[in-house]
């Protein structure tokens, strides 16, 4: 189990490097240093910036040495939560970025949860109640859900609500709450206003959940076990739940380990669609403006809360399933 | 004359484990077996499942590279290790050795007609005048009984019992010296059975060959071996004539698997003899003699040493510290 | 069947005879036959493949062509017969400026009919690069200037969005297939490799495979697209957008491969050949290859639809494909925000043929693995 463990802790420090690399590549990919951007930049908004200052901030980032020198340097400083400053905003990405990167874990994992609360039991009836009435209707709607790219799902589900209730569905927060400091009210206020996006988000990989719990349950309830104990006369709510449920849900828990991350991957756009103040809309505007501290650091964290969500849910999926935490090797 | 030798035969796979998957063991599927076959006579080898007995076919076949020992093959009064041969080396003694499997759908290409299947090892082997491929397998149609017609069918049109026809005139098509029968009847239905065995006996007459057959019973057996080798977790236990197997078993194992061939005289009452426990994990061996924790004679010295594989004369090979001791049930007749 | 059973087959082709024959691709293609909504699925990536081909032609207004005062037109009925005779016509329209907004609006004017003629000349095109054409399905007869056709209506600057769904069809279709090749190319290699070699690299293979799966993509993609020089052509843009959604989209299409090679590898008749003395490259294509194949093709069909969204996401969210491409997903941002999609609701139209397509692959790559691997 320690080596399971260990496994997954190693592959998680690696994939967050592996991050941190596409995260450095992303700041370095426009045309020029950043020091450029940002004399430019300042040039724009009418300050200027003298040879010497120019001069210490390229040595200050190394960008006179090689490159994998500068991303060490980066990386020293970003370890130590220091990112940088923002050319767009003039104040530290840290700063920046603020409650927003909380918010979009707070949507996916809101989206994660509902999508394992939908799934299940829908999985389950669609399998036990096979070719009934409602087990078709959840089967068309989760193909329309897998269909369906969820930023299309929120434009319509927009258009809808705006003409049919006159409302804007967008945001998080009421208006009076948006730039109000933390109370309880504006908890009260984000946990209204969470549901629409989150079942939006979770829609897809609903969908696509309740086919693979569907499939392997139909599985399993078809192999000589169950056949057995309906032979000697177990009731049927017994059969079903005893073992087969437990037995399908291990493919199923597997995939769970990809979805978070299509989940952050999701938030990020019906962000932008429905205005969630989450790091969506700051990363696409970031992106344009070329205001790749920003941008970069977005990533990086976007990348390294999905290793660490993952991780944990692997932690969760060890300790509700034991041959997962029996296997040794 | 011996045509195949088998020497000291070894086959280990690692186990893996930890995070580095360092090896912390092996699995000792075959142990150190020898054997020899002679030309023209069929050698049976007999096991439960798990026992190692494919594993030593297919190290013979070269299908798995064998961790130690000889596999000695003669040829034309040159004997060759195979055991030491490398993929091209191999290659012309390929067609010499052939192999009938066990199960007959997995082991025919769904994708190919039976004229192409059984005129592959032609074609591979340097037959390419496709008309003179087609004469040999109309030939070879014929001698495992299956109507010419069939070779523009695909395999899903035959049974089992079909298929395996298909799967012996394929080994036959180059005209080898040595067939290794992989249990070739046990996935077939026991009337099927019964014509397959007969045409593998009537083929070996017609045609002088050799068989080393593998099977998981000995019923199976009597009828075609005139020498039976039984397997136990990777071991030898016992090599007799078949007769002498049979009327006089050696090894207690051999016995309890004696106990459960069926008698062809209802009223005969023997005692079956009923194994307990499960056969012994080939990656942690019990101590002393592989099958003491299963044995109704063991003694202090089976838990404590292994014992040796000795010869009781007229080549009735045995490992048991007691081989001298017991006595043993046989099977009366072997009609 | 019975079992042993030796007799020889009747002159007459019978049913029987007819599956003992019948080659693996048939018995597939049986199969597949029975799904009915795989093949209507199959017909349907076919209508739309012909589409690709044909956009121009079934366009019947310059895509790129805008005019301010065709702005936001809605959707305009087509009237099939006329007195009972087959004579399809639209109403001419006219326009009005409302005098409070200052808005302009169009009414059609039910006393001026505009014939429609087929197979007509329209604006010229060069059909697949290969020779100009000026040729469209659809066109009107004796058109006023203001005169059009506007089956979908058309948007904030004129353009008509039938049209220009038309030709997005080629660019994200085709897109799609680009990105689905290059990832099959990459997942053929890497997934063989994993599977041949073993050892040291299938493990380094697979843990690349999980690092990749389990970052999130879009913010990754959002990146690297946005990277990309504003000064690139279309044409350059296109190929770095294929790259890069396919630089993550290989893995699944690797563990495919894998997974099926090995399974294939011990199976017997792989074996089988192998010591009827069967050489490497004969073992690999005649024996393992044709049974791969029907699997590849069905993850290929099951890989596209994430390709299409994945291009179609990025283009909306403007780090794409840029205009002047059209794509769906450039379609779909001109309709991003609510008050726009309040006033021009028929814009949300270019969705239907994302949705549409990706449910026919969808169901048609589910069929079609059905129909490969009974079994599986």
């Amino acid at each position: 189990m320690l080596a399971y463990i260990a496994r997954r802790a190693v592959l998680a420090i690696l994939t967050m490097a592996a991050i941190s690399v596409f995260a450095f590549i992303i700041i370095q990919l426009p045309p020029g240093d950043f020091v450029d951007a940002y004399i430019a930049n300042l040039s724009a908004s009418g300050s200027s910036v003298s040879m010497e200052e120019a001069k210490s901030l390229r040595a200050l980032y190394g960008l006179d040495q090689p490159i994998y020198v500068q991303y060490m340097k980066w990386m020293s400083r970003v370890l130590v939560g220091d990112f940088g400053e923002s050319m767009e905003w003039h104040r530290p990405v840290a700063e920046v970025i603020g409650d927003r990167l909380w918010l979009t874990i707070v949507l996916s994992l809101s989206a994660l949860l509902l999508t394992w609360g939908i799934a299940l039991p829908i999985g389950i009836y669609s399998a036990v109640r096979q070719y009934s009435a409602l087990d078709y209707l959840f089967t068309s709607i989760s193909f329309i859900g897998l269909a369906v790219p969820n930023f299309l799902l929120a434009l319509v589900i927009m258009y809808f609500s705006f003409v049919l209730f006159g409302a804007n569905v967008g945001g998080l927060f009421s208006s009076e709450f948006d730039l109000a400091p933390w109370s309880v009210a504006k908890v009260w206020d984000l946990v209204k206003h969470l549901p629409l996006p989150a079942v939006i988000l979770a829609l897809a990989g609903t969908a696509q959940l309740i086919r693979i719990m569907r499939a392997n349950l139909l599985d399993e309830l078809r192999k000589p076990y169950v056949v057995t104990a309906r032979a000697k006369g177990m009731p049927e709510a017994r059969v079903i739940w005893k073992y087969p449920v437990r037995a399908a849900l291990n493919p199923f828990a597997s995939t769970i380990a990809y979805l978070f991350p299509y989940l952050v991957s999701g938030s990020i756009i019906i962000s932008l669609v429905l205005s969630l103040p989450t790091v969506g809309p700051l990363l696409l505007k970031a992106l344009i403006a070329q205001d790749m501290f920003l941008a970069g650091t977005i990533v990086l964290l976007l990348g390294v809360m999905t290793v660490i969500g993952t991780f944990i849910s692997d932690l969760v999926l060890m300790w509700v399933d034991p041959r997962i935490r029996f296997q040794m090797d | 004359m011996t045509l195949l030798e088998v020497k000291g035969l070894k086959k280990y796979f690692p186990i893996r484990k930890g995070l580095l998957r360092k090896v912390v063991g092996h699995v000792k599927a075959v142990d150190d077996v020898s054997f020899s076959v002679k030309r023209g006579e069929t050698l049976a080898l007999v096991g439960e499942s798990g026992c190692g007995k494919t594993t030593v076919s297919r190290c013979i076949m070269r299908a798995l590279d064998p961790s130690a020992g000889e596999v000695n093959f003669t040829l034309d009064g040159r004997t060759t290790d195979l055991a030491t041969l490398d993929g091209k080396g191999l290659k012309p003694f390929r067609r010499h050795l052939q192999m009938v499997f066990q199960d007959p759908f997995s082991s025919l290409n769904p994708r190919m007609m039976v004229g192409d299947l059984i005129g592959e090892p032609l074609l591979i082997n340097g037959m390419s005048d496709a008309a003179e491929r087609r004469k040999r397998v109309r030939e070879l149609l014929d001698v495992v009984q299956l109507p010419v017609e069939y070779m523009n069918r695909f395999p899903h049109a035959f049974s089992g019992g079909q298929r395996q026809r298909i799967g012996i005139a394929r080994a036959l098509a180059l005209n080898p010296s040595l067939i290794v029968a992989d249990e070739p009847v046990s996935a077939l239905d026991v009337s099927v059975q019964a014509q397959i065995i007969n045409l593998l006996l009537d083929l070996q007459d017609q045609l002088g060959l050799t068989y080393l057959f593998v099977a998981h019973d000995l019923s199976v057996v009597k009828h075609v071996s005139d020498r039976v080798a039984v397997m136990y977790v990777g071991q030898l236990v016992e090599i007799a004539s078949t007769e002498d197997l049979f009327h006089r078993p050696k090894h207690p194992y051999t016995e309890a698997l004696l106990s459960a061939v069926p008698k062809p005289d209802p009223r005969a009452k023997t005692e079956r003899i009923i194994l307990q426990r499960e056969v012994a994990d080939a990656a942690n061996p019990p101590s002393g003699c592989a099958f003491h924790p299963r044995c109704a004679h063991a003694t202090d010295l089976c838990k404590q040493q292994r014992p040796a594989l000795v010869d009781l004369g007229q080549g009735h090979q045995v490992r048991c510290h007691h081989a001298h001791e017991l006595d043993l049930k046989g099977v009366g007749s072997l009609a | 069947m019975s079992s042993g059973s030796i007799s020889t087959p009747k002159p007459t082709q019978t049913a029987e005879d007819r599956f003992a024959v019948a080659t693996q691709w048939q018995l597939t293609w049986w199969r597949f036959r029975k799904h009915k909504l795989a093949v209507a699925s199959g017909i349907i990536v076919i209508a739309f493949y012909v589409i690709v081909v044909l956009a121009d032609f079934l366009a019947y207004a310059d895509p790129h062509a805008t005019d301010s005062k065709r702005s936001h037109i809605p959707p305009q009925d087509i009237h099939f017969f006329d007195n009972g005779v087959f004579k399809p016509y639209v109403y001419g329209l006219t326009q009005k400026r409302d005098l409070r907004t200052f808005k302009l609006s169009y009414q059609p004017s039910l006393d001026r009919k505009v014939y429609l003629a087929f197979y007509t000349e329209g604006y010229s095109y060069n059909f697949l690069g290969l020779f100009p054409s000026n040729k469209h399905l659809v066109g009107l007869v004796d058109a006023r200037p203001e005169d059009g056709i506007f089956i979908l209506g058309t948007d904030l600057v004129g353009r008509d969005l039938w049209s220009r769904i038309m030709v997005a069809t080629r660019i994200s279709l085709t897109i799609g297939l680009a990105g689905v090749t290059v990832s099959l190319f990459l997942g053929i290699l890497l997934g063989g490799m994993s599977a041949v070699y073993g050892g040291i690299v299938d493990t380094v293979i697979q843990r690349v495979i999980e690092i990749l799966r389990s970052m999130p993509t879009i913010p990754l993609w959002m990146g690297l697209a946005a990277a990309l020089p504003n000064s690139w052509s279309v044409i350059q843009v296109y190929f770095a957008i294929t790259i890069i959604i396919s630089f993550l989209g290989w893995t699944d299409l690797a563990r495919v491969v894998r997974g099926k090679f090995l399974a294939l590898r011990s199976e017997d008749f792989v074996t089988a050949a192998e010591l009827a003395g069967a050489s490497q490259y004969r073992i690999i294509f005649t024996h393992m290859l044709p049974s791969f194949l029907s699997h590849i093709i069905a993850a290929t069909s099951l890989a596209l639809p994430a390709m299409i969204i994945s291009e179609t996401s990025l283009s909306f969210l403007g780090l794409g494909l840029r205009p002047p491409a059209i794509s769906w997903g450039i379609l779909l941002q001109d309709a991003q925000n609510i008050e726009t999609l309040a006033l021009a609701p028929w814009l949300l139209t270019a969705a239907v043929p994302v949705i549409l397509v990706i449910l026919a692959f969808n169901f048609l790559g589910d069929g079609l693995r059905d129909a490969a691997d009974p079994y599986g």
